[in-house]
């Protein structure tokens, strides 16, 4: 995309030395996200192939029980990260509402309320990055670092070093529970929504398009009239909502609510956002690319445990895979602005005797 | 310009097609594929449930040096009990619900007997109640799960015996009054928090002039029990004694000690492995320090796990079942089988013992 606009096409000797003018199909079929999904399809194919049992209903419920908490957050997770910011607090505000859904249900609520307060702490502590961010407007590394160890730390206060596991056994095997025949958990469902939601924000709202300008530069948002704190701090207040989502589902899947559920969770979160083709420094990435990310990560390391490598050779896969995506894309770009250049290069002597197009090629 | 506009369109249309040609091939070949994967894989399970049994041990987690030797003797047991394969799997961090997507496809691999230290007791029972509906048999050992989700579980000794010979220790080393401390492991660890319980009872009824000022948890990660034993002795002056029943926290503790001052002057027992506690017994940072012999806890783990899925026991109280080498073991109430006392290492005897 960048390319292309590079090269302003007032002619069309020009234009067609653009390297990528692709049509609207081609664009989809070749994009970053369509390759995420590509080597998901392949991954998941060589898996069926060569590790026995892997072909089964019964992977696809215990894949996607493993992944719904990373998938749950990787989802307003990508929002942010395409506004260039980052929000490392979301595992540890699982954590808390976890502590907390323990700390209640032990005290005698009624679960819906348990579920009501617990999801509010996390909006509330949501809103609580987004004002420190979006309103005093400190750095959101900085300060999701700070709410990384305090909201953990209160989970700690909340629950101690108790554990609660009495809830519903109604309510926890409803959360294992698969639809039918198909080995999907129920709770996909709701999964579903949260994924199709931040999907239609991104994709289709000119709130969506307005944080792809913020992550490009906020100086430039700003005048064109996008609202750069009010988009921020809500995206926090979804970041928190959506974790606390995961918490409920952790503890409850889990049936065990402790402080420290759901630690380390938000690095495999933002290992899958990026490998799901969003940039790090903002203004690039997709829903779709994300949940292809998500569950080439999860597939990769179910089938890999269902072949009984050692966890210590799934944690090197999983770091060069993010290595390798990350370098790839950057190799590739240099490889076609190389080309482009030879392309330009060559095409010189036949069209600069009049001086006047050499003129127009510095802009390359 | 007309080659421009050619030769433009031309890659646009290859790419195109290539496109659409990767995408058409990837779908129709995971269609193909994965149905092909299907039928072998009812037909590798249909022969799994005859003749060869299969065990798998699920440690707390990997690449714990007291783990290891637990292990080393499951897999030993795992051989002369009969298994036809025997298999460690496990994470890498020992948080509460890290095993359960282990234990998922331990169910799915049609794994005969699993043998699992759990980590939280609770976390990992639904998961365990999958397994045993598919027909495994559950046998939890070093650290018990939920009494309801395994069929035995394996305790090195009875877990009063080892709280109190550490406080019986630590009342010796620091001469029977003062101030000491706890080093543990994570916080919600079953089996710590058992003795702790019981050294809590036994310093109040036994001991009433030691005094417990404080609990910290290493999370049996080297480093910050390293760091936590450090604070310890900034945080109370006067503290006499440190008790640490991790064998990561003892070595690291142990580690601190003996580059500091209070070599010497701070006692320190707790529960460790000799070949880590050798050198800091033989320089006097360690007098005494208790264990068992971890390897006989996997290797009756591994006999009960094939006396259950041969069905000569069920779990029941009063169950008995060979177990190679060790004799022969009871099932005790609430289907525990105890394998033996704990040891006390000291200067003069460590040099017995390898492991």
């Amino acid at each position: 995309m960048s390319e292309t606009v590079t090269a302003p096409p007032p002619t069309g000797t020009i234009s067609a030395l653009a390297p990528k003018k692709r049509s609207r199909a081609a664009r989809l079929l070749l994009g970053r996200d369509a390759i995420m999904i590509y080597a998901l399809l392949v991954f998941v194919l060589y898996a069926c192939i060569s590790i026995p049992r892997f072909a089964s209903p019964v992977t696809v419920g215990f894949l996607l029980l493993d992944v719904i908490p990373v998938l749950l957050i990787a989802m307003p997770m990508t929002l942010v990260i395409i506004t260039g910011e980052i929000d490392l607090s979301v595992a540890s505000i699982a954590g808390l509402t976890s502590a907390l859904m323990g700390v209640l249900w032990q005290a005698g609520l009624d679960m819906p309320l348990v579920l009501a307060i617990s999801v509010a702490a996390g909006v509330v502590a949501g809103a609580f990055n987004g004002f420190l961010i979006a309103v005093v407007g400190l750095p959101s590394l900085a300060v999701t670092i700070g709410t990384l160890a305090l909201f953990r730390g209160l989970a700690l206060v909340v629950i101690g070093d108790n554990a609660v596991a009495n809830f519903p056994p109604d309510l926890t095997a409803f959360f294992t529970s698969k639809i039918g025949g198909t080995g999907i958990p129920t709770v996909m469902i709701g999964v579903l929504i949260v994924m199709v939601f931040f999907g239609v924000l991104l994709h289709f709202t000119p709130f969506g398009r307005g944080l792809y300008a913020l992550g490009y530069s906020k100086e430039a948002a700003r005048f064109v009239g996008i609202k750069v704190a009010r988009s921020k701090f809500w995206l926090y207040v979804a970041t928190g909502s959506v974790s606390a989502l995961a918490g409920v589902y952790w503890t409850l899947r889990y049936s065990s609510a402790r402080s420290d559920n759901a630690s380390g969770l938000e690095l495999a979160v933002i290992a899958a956002v990026l490998l799901g083709g969003v940039s790090i420094f903002g203004g690039k990435g997709s829903i779709p690319g994300v949940i292809a990310g998500v569950l080439l990560i999860g597939t990769i390391n179910y089938a890999l445990r269902l072949g009984r490598v050692s966890d210590v050779v799934l944690i090197i896969v999983t770091g060069t895979l993010l290595i390798l995506s990350v370098v790839t894309p950057s190799i590739f770009a240099s490889v076609r602005r190389w080309q482009h250049d030879r392309q330009v290069r060559n095409s010189l002597p036949q069209v600069t005797t009049s001086g006047s197009t050499r003129a127009e090629h510095p802009a390359h | 310009m007309e080659l421009f506009h050619n030769h433009g369109t031309r890659s646009m249309r290859t790419r195109r097609i290539l496109g659409v040609a990767a995408l058409t091939a990837s779908i129709a070949l995971v269609a193909t594929g994965c149905a092909g994967g299907g039928s072998d894989s009812g037909s590798t399970s249909g022969s799994g449930g005859g003749g060869d049994q299969t065990i798998t041990f699920i440690p707390k987690q990997l690449n714990n040096p007291y783990t290891d030797v637990v292990l080393g003797g499951g897999e030993e047991g795992a051989k002369a009990a009969g298994f036809a394969s025997s298999q460690v799997v496990g994470p890498l961090d020992a948080s509460a619900s890290s095993q359960v997507s282990f234990i998922n496809a331990e169910t799915q691999a049609g794994t005969n007997v699993i043998v699992i230290a759990a980590n939280d007791p609770d976390a990992v029972c639904s998961s365990l109640e999958e397994a045993r509906t598919g027909g495994a048999k559950i046998v939890a050992f070093d650290s018990d799960t939920n009494p309801d989700c395994r069929d035995v579980f394996i305790s090195q000794v009875v877990a009063k015996d080892v709280a109190l010979i550490q406080t019986k220790l630590i009342s010796e080393q620091i001469g029977g009054s003062g101030e000491i401390a706890i080093l543990s492991a994570t916080a919600n660890a079953t089996n710590q928090n058992e003795w702790i319980k019981f050294m809590e009872e036994d310093l109040k009824a036994n001991y009433p002039d030691i005094k417990l000022v404080a609990t910290v948890y290493g999370d049996d990660d080297d480093t910050k029990s390293f760091q936590e034993a450090q604070g310890l002795l900034q945080a109370h002056p006067n503290l006499k004694g440190i008790i640490s029943p991790t064998t990561v926290g003892i070595a690291a503790t142990a580690r601190y000690l003996s580059t500091s001052d209070y070599k010497g002057k701070v006692a320190l027992t707790g529960l460790g492995l000799p070949n880590e506690m050798r050198p800091f017994v033989k320089d006097d940072t360690v007098k005494a320090f208790a264990l068992w012999d971890p390897a006989q806890l996997g290797y009756v783990a591994a006999f009960a796990g094939k006396a259950l899925a041969d069905g000569t026991i069920t779990g029941e109280v009063g169950d008995k079942f060979d177990a190679g080498d060790l004799g022969e073991k009871e099932v005790t109430d609430g289907g525990i089988v105890i394998v033996g006392p704990p040891t006390t290492f000291t200067k003069d005897n460590i040099d017995d013992y390898d492991f």
